[in-house]
């Protein structure tokens, strides 16, 4: 019996990987000293070298690691919060993105970039950011958002054998916060397919990290009202499990997304227009997102974060409006 | 193709002024020549409507050409810029290749027509692909500093780019970290005057590039961009100290772009003509033939005869590459990611 936290998944995959394969490396800030997460603690001591500080330099940590990768080597990236990526958005989506379609496959970059996102942790706004829609949006690059410990360990683990490169997204609200027995977890070892968590015949709801956990906690209190849910863990947010996606839309006919990314140009937007294309005739409902609010950034005060960011009772809220529709 | 008189073989002994055989030199002229009549045809070939698009190096070949001849072909990376056309004739690029390139063509080794002509690339060669960002290849040939150094091989990467690049966050982020890791790669920077439009005193409030280095505990040098052999005995000594662990090195060739900064540019819009004429006088071509002529080393009929040869030949890849099939429509879908194998 293994209870692990989503922190301590990540921490054993990138051991176990690095002791597997010697061409895996990190580079990113602080990872020497452990991280500030600390999901690096003990690598650098057991790995030496291969366990790199580099400067405050985002566009270097990417860039490098493209080098890296190109030349053969596995560099598993960490960005020290998703917030700080964007001067490194060059390198993933001019560079990295095209690496192998604009050599035909002759070259390629199994390289993985790691990063804690998202909200409710009093972080504002540089500390709390969603950035999945800006990098899933980018053809040639895979984003994975694990939810539960188990897939944490199982994507880590595939998106390090992946010859990709991937974004590899750890909700910074569950590392300590979520706990899971790890033997006989399912676990996904894809980066192309969603699961449905929990099953449900009145509404689907799609989510995926922090918000995975608010739905099925939503999902609990309406069933105690009669209102059945299903929920579907998105896992990989590019490329999407349409198939999953669209199965579980039609299993029920009525259609929740859920992100703690801003609602115009978030992923709820790409799931319903692939509902709406594909599974028009089987709803029975407009589909509904609920999402943050279109504000730049996640505010400080705590009274405005938890009015930014959805959370369970919102979610039950709508889910609630849907199923009496 | 029949040689009209017989040469004497050329001699691999090295010539002590020079530091380069016979047979180096006549290299380097070849190359510097193949890249220049490359360039003009090619350039030729868009003003007849056979090519949307050229991006060329005239002025740079010395540069280019005495910088690649320092390396460990086939051994070394080099993760060059757009105008590197002579760094990748003589890391094995052939004139037909060029041509598909230019042509966007199927069979083109650096992209197969999915970029833009002279965006190099070449895995076998050890040529990194490149894109239209300047810079970000500096962070690239680091990453490969990097590998090589954690994998102890002893190889050297050579990253070039324009005077107009180093004012980019990527060549400031890539010199930094490869002081601080002393990794082995040169800093190979072709100032050749402009910016497209923009002139040197637009670009950095320094006169030369090199005097950045300092500021980064990286090892400098300047040299005449124009004079190949200069170049090569330059860079040869940064690519020996780098390969055996003395850490990067960043070269400024002082040279010059004499044509526009495209085909589709006008540079008489902000260029002045007398500048222009001046560095003509300079030219890399010009300025090596009288050298060696002058020396002895090689008889005029010698050096004619190369140019005879570039000629035939960038003539036969043109005609042979405008034959090749083109990328199907449907190419445009392929390879966005790689299998697993």
């Amino acid at each position: 019996m293994t209870t692990m936290t989503v922190i301590e998944a990540v921490r054993s995959t990138l051991d176990e990987e690095m002791a597997r394969d010697d061409r895996i490396f990190i580079i990113g800030e602080d990872v020497e000293a452990g991280g500030v997460f600390r999901a690096t603690d003990g690598l650098h001591a057991k790995y030496n070298d291969r366990v790199i500080d580099s400067p405050l330099a985002e566009s270097s940590i990417i860039g490098i690691s493209i080098g890296a990768a190109h030349y053969g080597l596995r560099p598993v990236a960490e960005i020290q919060f998703a917030d700080f990526i964007h001067s490194g958005f060059d390198q993933l989506c001019s560079e990295a993105s095209r690496w192998c379609y604009r050599t035909n496959g002759d070259a390629y970059l199994p390289m993985v970039v790691r990063t804690p996102w998202g909200g409710g942790v009093h972080g504002g706004q540089h500390h709390s950011q969603s950035i999945e829609a800006y990098y899933a949006h980018m053809p040639g690059i895979k984003v994975v958002a694990p939810a539960f410990p188990a897939d944490f360990r199982s994507l880590l683990k595939a998106s390090i054998a992946d010859p990709n490169p991937v974004l590899f997204l750890e909700h910074k609200r569950i590392y300590r916060l979520i706990k899971q027995e790890m033997e006989g977890a399912p676990a996904e070892t894809q980066l192309s397919r969603a699961r449905v968590t929990r099953k449900g015949t009145d509404l689907t709801i799609f989510a995926y990290g922090f918000m995975l956990h608010e739905s099925l906690n939503a999902a609990e209190t309406l069933s105690g009202e009669g209102v059945d849910c299903m929920v579907v863990d998105l896992l990989t947010l590019n490329p999407l499990d349409k198939e999953t996606v669209l199965e579980s839309a039609k299993a029920t006919g009525k259609v929740l997304i859920v992100h703690e990314d801003t609602l115009t140009g978030g992923l709820g937007g790409e799931i319903s227009a692939i509902i709406a294309e594909e599974a028009f005739e089987y709803l029975d409902a407009p589909i509904k997102r609920l999402a943050a609010p279109d504000v730049p950034p996640m505010p400080y005060h705590h009274a405005m974060e938890d009015f930014f960011m959805p959370n369970r009772e919102k979610i039950a809220a709508a889910a609630r409006a849907l199923a009496a529709y | 193709m029949t040689a009209t008189r017989t040469r004497r073989t050329r001699s691999r002994e090295t010539i002590e002024d020079y530091l380069l055989s016979e047979q180096q030199l006549e290299d380097m002229y070849y190359h510097m020549l193949l890249a220049r009549r490359l360039n003009e045809r090619m350039l030729a070939l868009n003003r007849q409507g056979r090519a949307p698009f050229v991006i060329a190096g005239a002025g740079q070949e010395a540069a280019q050409v005495g910088a690649a001849m320092a390396l460990k072909k086939g051994e070394d990376y080099v993760a060059p810029y757009y105008r590197d056309l002579g760094v990748n004739l003589v890391l094995g690029m052939t004139a037909r290749e060029a041509m598909l390139n230019l042509l966007g063509k199927r069979d083109d080794p650096n992209s197969h027509g999915k970029q833009m002509p002279s965006h190099w690339g070449n895995v076998s060669r050890r040529i990194v692909t490149q894109s239209s960002v300047v810079t970000t290849q500096f962070l690239h040939a680091t990453g490969i500093g990097l590998a090589a150094k954690l994998r102890k091989d002893p190889i050297v990467v050579l990253t070039s780019c324009g005077e107009g690049s180093t004012s980019k966050g990527d060549f400031h982020e890539a010199l930094n970290f490869s002081a601080i890791h002393k990794l082995p790669v040169i800093f190979f920077v072709e100032n050749n005057g402009y910016a497209i439009t923009e002139s040197n005193e637009k670009e950095m409030p320094v006169p030369n590039v090199a005097d950045r280095a300092r500021g980064y505990g990286i090892q400098s040098a300047m040299v005449d961009g124009m004079d190949c052999i200069a170049v090569y005995q330059t860079v040869r000594p940064a690519v020996d100290q780098a390969r055996r662990g003395g850490g990067p090195f960043l070269i400024e060739a002082k040279c010059y772009r004499l044509w526009p900064h495209s085909s589709d540019d006008d540079d008489s819009r902000y260029r002045p003509k007398k500048e222009l004429e001046e560095w003509i006088k300079k030219d890399p071509l010009t300025l090596f033939r009288s050298r060696v002529e002058d020396d002895g080393i090689f008889p005029r009929e010698d050096l004619d005869e190369i140019e005879k040869r570039v000629e035939e030949e960038v003539r036969d890849a043109a005609q042979w590459a405008m034959m090749q099939p083109d990328p199907l429509p449907e190419d445009a879908l392929t390879y966005v990611y790689r299998e697993l194998s």
